[in-house]
């Protein structure tokens, strides 16, 4: 009898593995198509950037064609005709300071709400979120006003104004990134244990040596992860730059996009070369850093 | 939140920077004594700065965008040329201003297509990726990889893609010489699908990403004690899974809304929102630049992306703040 039992058993058995061996294959098939159709648009610009513009526009190979010349002619041609090295300082301008200062600020308003209790905690903190989910749109057309109404002194602003100046697009980075700053880091100051605090007072630390040198220092992970997402966030912003500067030559490099357009004409093959330049910060981030990006995004969503 | 910090009471809100040290004590509780005035008032700095600069630059020109809406002004001249007009604004908005409708239904068509394909695959993938599989970090590094690139460099990427003599789609199609060419980004029936396939290649990394994030924090027990139960996948999915995310398909939801309301750079690196392209966001935008600045017309309609903003903002703050951990 067991002799009769046992190979159909097996045959059960290998039409369950085979069953399963079947389905494996079918995810990875679809994750490899997947992730190929997902870097199909960069590999794309990436190939187009590497060919000259002579055999594939004006030639009857066309761009989808292989063969002929591969160089790096695109990428020195965009880089000069396009000045990208201008609009790359002026992005340099910006974030710099943008990003030092927005984690400064955000980390000491999240040091008061979370490490003492304040009547008004909850509210600010909500203002906080609240003024970082807006669209930036719905406050474009008074800031615009504002930009042009508050004075600056000169050292700071060479019209005396924060409308087309670095520091106001500094400044409104700063401004409308606390939010987000301030919200991810009280929830993770929050997980400090309070003892902190007393410890530090018994030593005889003022506030302010608390916050610098017990609290800060315990907030790094936080912080690290923070100024990656930062400086991501505000080197890819287009929008404020597009409203709050008039000289197109101090545009950031993201908003000079726009400009470039123009000077590439539809020659693809620069446009392209264009591209991989400027999405290369960024790519940096994404293999170099994607640890800190990730965690600082998810911090943000699953509150630490 | 109430009990956490050393002193339990610093009766003086930091928003009232002014009358702090000297008024201070309504309310006696706790320790509060530790703190000496020099540590109040830092504290009251530390708080006030970042305050003053989101109340300064967004929240009073978010005001401010409420009352020029009832106005009429050019932005030429000072303050004493704004007109009021009442309701003027807004009834042109809904019955006069062409693009204003179109602009709605864009920004719902958007809305749409975000929730019902780009955040579903994004979630739909995460829960492949979430198993050991070979090949995972490549699989998520492949489709993330996106989500580090301006939405307006996306833009420009895509133009490679669409452009109608030199662009990969069409040659691929066959439809690329003259006369026979599919104009993606210039027909106004087709451009805003073809808008909505880049920025969803976005939003699947985004959405993928924190849905792995959620995923990794599901206790592997109750997936366990499920397939014991007899379970199938999909029905562990639904049935556990799904359920114990509550707090991150509401971060998800919510992230889904407002990105579809802040849309904007894909569309004004096309074409600068025309053409089937319009958008609240790009409405607002060319009503205020240009030489023809309509200040309180553009404030209406920056409004009307406020009211429909403030539902979803609003939503999310209770939530997050009610599970506050204790």
């Amino acid at each position: 009898m067991s002799a009769l039992v046992a190979p159909r058993a097996s045959v059960a058995v290998a039409k369950r593995a085979g069953r399963r061996r079947g389905r494996r294959f079918a995810l990875h098939a679809f994750l490899i198509f997947m992730s190929v159709l997902w870097l199909l648009p960069l590999l794309w610009a990436a190939y187009t950037s590497l060919r000259p513009y002579a055999d594939t526009a004006q030639d009857p190979r066309g761009y989808v064609s292989f063969g002929g010349a591969y160089n790096l002619d695109n990428y020195l041609n965009a880089w000069n005709q396009g000045e990208l090295p201008k609009y790359f300082l002026n992005t340099v301008i910006i974030l710099v300071p943008a990003v030092i200062l927005v984690l400064f600020l955000a980390s000491m308003m999240a040091f008061t709400v979370s490490r003492y209790s304040w009547r008004f905690n909850v509210g600010l903190l909500m203002l906080f979120t609240a003024a970082n989910l807006l669209p930036p749109q719905v406050i474009i057309t008074p800031l615009f006003r504002i930009f042009l109404a508050l004075p600056l002194p000169s050292f700071l602003s060479d019209n005396g104004f924060f409308y087309d100046q670095y520091i106001g697009i500094t400044t409104i980075h700063v401004a409308f990134q606390l939010g987000f700053c301030t919200f991810v880091l009280s929830n993770y100051m929050k997980t400090l244990p309070k003892e902190l605090n007393e410890a530090a007072i018994v030593d005889g630390a003022g506030v302010f040596t608390t916050y610098w040198r017990v609290i800060l220092p315990l907030t790094r992970p936080a912080l690290a992860a923070l100024a990656t997402l930062q400086v991501t966030w505000i080197y890819n912003d287009f929008f404020w730059a597009l409203i709050l500067m008039n000289t197109p030559d101090k545009y950031p490099i993201t908003s000079a996009l726009n400009n470039l357009q123009g000077q590439y004409f539809t020659n693809n093959n620069l446009i392209a070369a264009g591209s991989i330049i400027v999405a290369i910060p960024t790519l940096v981030v994404f293999f170099v850093l994607q640890k800190q990006f990730v965690s600082g995004l998810t911090l943000g969503s699953t509150k630490g | 939140m109430t009990d956490r910090g050393v002193s339990s009471a610093i009766p003086s809100p930091p928003a009232q920077a002014g009358g702090l040290g000297a008024s201070v004590p309504p309310r006696r509780r706790g320790r509060y004594s530790l703190l000496s005035r020099r540590d109040k008032l830092t504290l009251a700095l530390m708080a006030g700065i970042p305050t003053l600069m989101v109340v300064v630059f967004i929240l009073l020109p978010t005001a401010a965008s409420i009352v020029l809406s009832f106005s009429t002004w050019n932005g030429i001249g000072g303050f004493d040329r704004i007109k009021w007009v009442g309701l003027k604004n807004y009834s042109d908005l809904f019955t006069l201003y062409k693009p204003f409708w179109p602009a709605v239904s864009h920004n719902l068509i958007w809305l749409g297509f975000f929730l019902l394909v780009a955040t579903p695959l994004g979630m739909f993938l995460a829960v492949l990726l979430d198993k050991n599989i070979r090949g995972t970090r490549f699989y998520q590094g492949a489709l993330y990889m996106p989500v580090v690139l301006s939405l307006a460099l996306v833009g420009f990427i895509w133009q490679l893609i669409y452009a109608p003599e030199q662009g990969l789609l069409n040659n691929l199609l066959g439809r690329a010489e003259q006369g026979n060419q599919i104009s993606w980004l210039g027909n106004p029936d087709i451009n805003l699908w073809a808008i909505l396939v880049e920025a969803g290649w976005r939003q699947v990394g985004y959405v993928m990403i924190l849905y792995l994030a959620g995923l990794k924090g599901v206790d592997p027990g109750l997936r366990e004690a499920a397939s014991i139960d007899g379970a199938g996948e999909i029905q562990t999915f639904f049935r556990v899974v799904f359920p114990v995310m509550r707090p991150i398909n509401i971060v998800i939801l919510v992230i889904t809304v407002i990105e579809s309301l802040r849309a904007f750079d894909l569309v004004f690196i096309t074409n600068k929102g025309i053409n089937g392209l319009e958008l609240l966001s790009t409405l607002v935008t060319n009503n205020i630049i240009g030489e023809t600045s309509r200040i309180g017309f553009g404030s209406a309609i920056a409004v009307v992306l406020l009211l429909v903003s403030v539902g979803p903002i609003i939503f999310y703050l209770l939530r997050s703040l009610r599970e506050e951990p204790q």
